[in-house]
């Protein structure tokens, strides 16, 4: 094994002993488990944006939709179908995904700046469609009276409700499945089209991939994966936000994950768990919380162009 | 029968006509050079027929069919490769990942989420005797945008190897190349030609490769197909001399 695969063993092996340990280590640092919570959830959407952005090199403005879309399906069906969290992670996902490929199928003809103001428009369509249709969404007021429900295994029920601990070991249970999916994804001969993509479109038509098609099937993966985050949102906050498809939100999801890193797998987790602890943080001391973030971006932009997690892996080379 | 056959093809921009009615037709394990002054509407030509745009008018047929209507990817899944006058290469990858893409994608894998053991190492060996062939296996884990411009040329051309081309399509290989790997990219061309049996057209300017090449030589000017024939009858052609060599000489 190379020196390099060994350093990658180990970064992978800290960064999951760090997830796991995350309710104990967090505590005396004057953190909280719910923090974490919120961490993985935002970590998982940014990394699902990321996952087009950063490995197809295309970039979506819009993909809060898809993760709003996860999170009201999630709450429609715990308000309104059946009292079952794996369900309403289903439906929101489904939700998300199929929304996904149905308008991916408009947007992956058109490239860059179109294709980034084609997938905000979409986006905003749901944000009023969410925003209007009060008598479904709760309107402006959000989406409420559902709560995530105990997790049944037959032999014994697993309170996530009002044990944090349990629910942040829940969802990082999601999110290793998600993320497993991403990476499995990634490292196949489909995911390396996806690169090929990134790297060169002209160079990839020309070896015979259908560019189009393979940007098409990434665009509704990233979607199924953000219906699935955003359904665990749902869960999060027992409460489904208008706000959570506003293109600001999916501007929020860029940033984690060009801040963290786009070129790197894990980056947009490191960006997510930077803005989740500010926000928490600062928004506790001004209001403008957001002015200190956003020239924290920019800081990064400027002298740290591969992201913080880039920055981290350079220096360490 | 002929691996390409092009009737008649015509392409327009608006009032300017690029490819005025060529017609060309290139047998199997042919080598081709396609030769004319700047603007003459060569690449376009070559444009036209790995699918780039479709023809203003005429057909294009590959392998006995016609693909005038085909997309690009198409063209490639039939056989039909290409490498570009810029290279267009993958820079941020390895010298084996680029070839690995065009491998897998030969292969028919390129949707599958999965690939299994025994697949990935028949890839790996079919990647690693492209690069043999083009002399690169010594650099195979060097990424392809730190490499001499020569041996990124020599990537892009083994990309287009690793599909089993039936045809290859080479525009301006030695163009920005020193004498050294022109001579280089020469006798790899030479190689393919001869010993693997390729089938080649290429589009080059530099008359020392054409004449060592070519099997036949085509003359395109101002979007016509002025002359074809052998290297010896191109040489004593008077209309072509008029209209190209006799200024380049």
């Amino acid at each position: 094994m190379s020196s390099e695969q060994t350093r990658k063993l180990i970064a992978l092996a800290a960064i999951w002993a760090a997830l796991l340990f995350a309710p104990y280590w967090m505590a005396p640092l004057g953190g909280y488990t719910a923090l974490a919570t919120r961490v993985l959830v935002l970590g998982l959407a940014a990394m699902s944006v990321n996952f087009l952005l950063g490995f197809t090199g295309v970039l979506s403005f819009g993909h809060a939709a898809y993760f709003g879309l996860g999170a009201y399906g999630a709450g429609l069906t715990l308000k309104f179908l059946a009292p079952s969290t794996p369900l309403a992670l289903l439906a929101g996902m489904l939700l998300g995904g199929l929304c996904g490929a149905i308008l991916g199928t408009l947007i992956v003809r058109r490239r860059g700046v179109y294709f980034a103001m084609v997938t905000i428009a979409f986006g905003q369509v749901f944000y009023y469609i969410a925003f209007q249709w009060s008598s479904l969404t709760g309107g402006d007021d959000g989406l409420r009276g559902f709560s995530r429900q105990p997790i049944d295994f037959g032999l014994f029920k697993l309170d996530i409700l009002s044990n944090a601990n349990n629910f942040y070991y829940f969802v990082l249970f999601c999110f290793a499945l998600v993320v497993g999916a991403m990476g499995f994804i990634l490292r196949s001969p489909f995911g390396r089209t996806m690169i090929a993509i990134r790297e060169n479109e002209r160079r990839s038509r020309f070896l015979g991939i259908p560019v189009e098609r393979h940007i098409w099937i990434a665009f509704t993966l990233s979607c199924f994966f953000m219906g699935f985050a955003g359904a665990l949102y749902a869960l999060v906050n027992n409460f489904a936000d208008p706000r959570g498809l506003h293109y600001s939100q999916s501007g929020d999801f860029v940033m984690m994950a060009v801040m963290g890193g786009m070129r790197s797998f894990w980056g947009p987790l490191l960006g997510a768990a930077v803005f989740v602890v500010l926000q928490d943080y600062l928004s506790s001391i001004t209001v403008n919380w957001m002015s200190f973030v956003g020239l924290l971006f920019v800081l990064v932009v400027l002298f740290f162009p591969r992201g913080l997690l880039g920055f981290i892996q350079r220096s360490k080379a | 029968m002929n691996v390409l056959d092009i009737n008649n093809v015509t392409k327009r921009f608006g009032n300017l006509v690029a490819v005025r009615d060529v017609s060309l037709g290139v047998a199997k394990g042919e080598l081709c050079a396609i030769i004319g002054p700047n603007g003459a509407g060569k690449t376009t030509f070559f444009n036209l027929i790995s699918g780039f745009f479709p023809p203003t008018a005429g057909s294009i047929a590959f392998d006995g069919t016609d693909i005038t209507k085909l997309s690009t990817h198409e063209r490639v899944t039939r056989g039909m490769a290409r490498t570009f006058q810029i290279t267009e290469i993958f820079p941020e990858l390895t010298v084996f990942e680029n070839v690995r893409i065009a491998a897998e994608v030969a292969g028919g894998y390129r949707l599958r989420p999965w690939i299994n053991r025994s697949e990935a190492a028949q890839i790996n060996q079919r990647v690693e005797e492209t690069l043999k062939l083009v002399s690169l296996e010594a650099r195979a884990d060097r990424l392809v945008g730190e490499l001499a411009h020569g041996d990124q040329r020599a990537a892009e051309i083994a990309m287009a190897l690793a599909l089993k081309p039936h045809l290859l399509l080479l525009d301006e290989p030695t163009a920005g190349m020193g004498d050294q790997e022109t001579y280089q990219i020469t006798q790899l061309i030479r190689r393919l030609h001869r010993d693997s049996n390729y089938t080649i057209v290429l589009i080059e300017h530099d008359m020392r490769v054409v004449f060592h090449l070519a099997d036949r030589i085509c003359v395109l000017d101002q979007g016509r197909m002025l002359a074809q024939g052998t290297p010896q009858e191109i040489a004593a052609n008077e209309t072509v001399q008029a209209a190209y060599l006799g200024n380049a000489a």
